[in-house]
């Protein structure tokens, strides 16, 4: 039988959650990190016990945490004494180097000045979906990060700045790069999104970026609502069968593209309200979709106190309410924009986190939900494996 | 021997249990005890101070014999107490209020 394995990234260490493809009894490890923030954690596809995580503090910074045994034990790649002596037996200290390369550049700051790049964590890491020592890193300030060795050594794609970069500008959440989608069918094509910076694509491996953005429309977030960069794009996803299709949550509405984001167009529909953060698409059917509405910018927690996924079985447009096994009073957690994830199982499991500490699936494509587990620290992340 | 103590968070990253000896000769500065660590404990550069530029991260602070080093500059020398292994020097997250 299948097995499930479910990485948590809190606010306070990482939890790891495992059951059988029944997906009813489930045992939790953690936290691992304790006391640490961690973004996110994510396995790779081609040696699903190989494990990145984005281990991170206000006080001491970013470590890269890297695990070859399914989350049993962790390593930071490259810290080993002996291995990173330079000649001058000075520690090069390589695994948690993230330096943005050449001239630094600017980009606005909220006063409207021009402000140095700098480095603050990761937000997200992608595993190559071929090389288990290959992954992409995704950072704020805004940068893309790619490793070839594991983890030891991580080298900027420098070429995303060169795409109007000048012009962005962090919201209140930070400028971060915070989701990485690789196109299944093309290993040189890359979407990326930016909070308050946008949606980019590269077609070369990650030498050259361009925006994403026609079809986005922010007439309450930026001065001009058609810019070509600023826009908050909170998450994009795809479906590894159908890569030129692609969902996004903004800040505002949801939208799919059917052309790799060359053209947007809004499918909120009968949305109770389109502002949200995760937006995730069923294994099994490519046109299923799953977002979570937030009440608005200003208030960020479900309408009514109830909490409700919506699934659109249309690609958009159309939506009905999930809410069976969810609390339908009282309820003001938020769902952040990577705590959502999908199973690959033949019944499509659906996962999420909140910020009150609460994980659910189901195991049944949204129609009914359990809690795995309830008292978390704040849910900063969510990614399921699924194990043959 | 240089005896250093490291926050909760460091000595786990590091995997160490409590204070750390680290082999030095003169002259004993916060910059030779710190690049001294990180030769012995490679996870902890980047955690105290910036890769690139060297300097303390913000919410690290340097103590020793009741004082605040913090912001001496990294070629003081440390006190002869600390030198001749009596006092700990200590790299101390800075408080979190709340």
């Amino acid at each position: 039988m299948s097995k499930i394995r479910v990485l948590v990234g809190t606010k306070k260490g990482a939890f790891i959650l495992t059951a059988d493809g029944l997906r009813k009894n489930w045992k939790i490890s953690g936290p691992h990190f304790a006391g640490w923030e961690i973004y996110h954690l994510k396995g790779s596809p081609a040696d699903p016990n190989r494990i990145y995580a984005s281990q991170t503090s206000g006080w001491f910074g970013q470590i890269i945490q890297r695990s070859d045994d399914g989350g049993k034990t962790w390593n930071t790649p490259g810290s080993s004494p002996d291995e990173l002596k330079s000649p001058g037996g000075f520690p090069k200290g390589e695994s948690n180097k993230f330096v943005y390369e050449g001239d630094v550049g600017k980009h606005l700051w909220y006063d409207g000045t021009a402000h140095p790049w700098e480095f603050k964590r990761i937000w997200h890491i992608e595993p190559s979906l071929t090389d288990p020592d290959t992954a992409y890193a995704g950072a704020e300030d805004a940068a893309i990060f790619k490793t070839t060795n594991g983890g030891k050594t991580w080298k900027e794609l420098s070429g995303l700045r060169n795409a109007k970069s000048n012009l962005w500008q962090p919201g209140a959440g930070g400028m971060g790069v915070h989701t990485i989608l690789l196109d299944p069918k093309n290993e040189k094509r890359i979407f990326i999104a930016i909070s308050a910076g946008g949606c980019f694509r590269t077609d070369d491996g990650g030498k050259t970026w361009k925006p994403i953005t026609k079809g986005l429309k922010s007439p309450y977030e930026l001065p001009d609502p058609d810019a070509e960069v600023g826009h908050c794009v909170h998450r994009i996803a795809l479906h590894p069968s159908k890569p030129d299709v692609l969902f996004m949550q903004k800040h505002w509405d949801v939208l799919r593209s059917d052309n790799a984001g060359d053209q947007w167009n809004e499918v909120s529909g009968n949305l109770p309200t389109d502002f949200g953060f995760p937006i995730d698409v069923n294994f099994n059917e490519p046109e299923t979709i799953y977002v979570v509405p937030i009440t608005s910018d200003s208030l960020h927690y479900p309408p009514e106190g109830k909490l409700r996924v919506y699934r659109s079985q249309t690609g958009g447009g159309e939506w009905e309410p999930l809410m069976k096994g969810l609390p339908q009073k009282d309820c003001y957690v938020n769902v952040l924009r990577d705590a959502m994830a999908v199973d690959s199982l033949d019944k499509c499991g659906v996962y999420f986190g909140t910020t009150g500490g609460q994980v659910y699936c189901s195991a049944n494509g949204g129609n009914s939900w359990n809690a795995i587990v309830r008292d978390l620290p704040a849910v900063y992340s969510v990614e399921v494996q699924t194990l043959k | 021997m240089i005896r250093v103590v490291l926050p909760f968070h460091l000595r786990n990253l590091a995997r160490v249990e409590s204070e750390v000896e680290l082999a030095l000769a003169p002259p004993v500065t916060i910059r030779a005890v710190l690049d001294a660590l990180e030769l012995q404990y490679p996870v902890l550069r980047g955690t105290i101070r910036d890769h690139g530029t060297l300097k303390r991260r913000p919410f690290v602070r340097f103590f020793a014999c009741q004082e605040d080093l913090s912001h001496e500059p990294p070629e003081s020398p440390l006190p002869g107490a600390v030198i001749n292994g009596t006092e700990p020097f200590l790299i101390v997250g800075a408080m979190a209020g709340g």
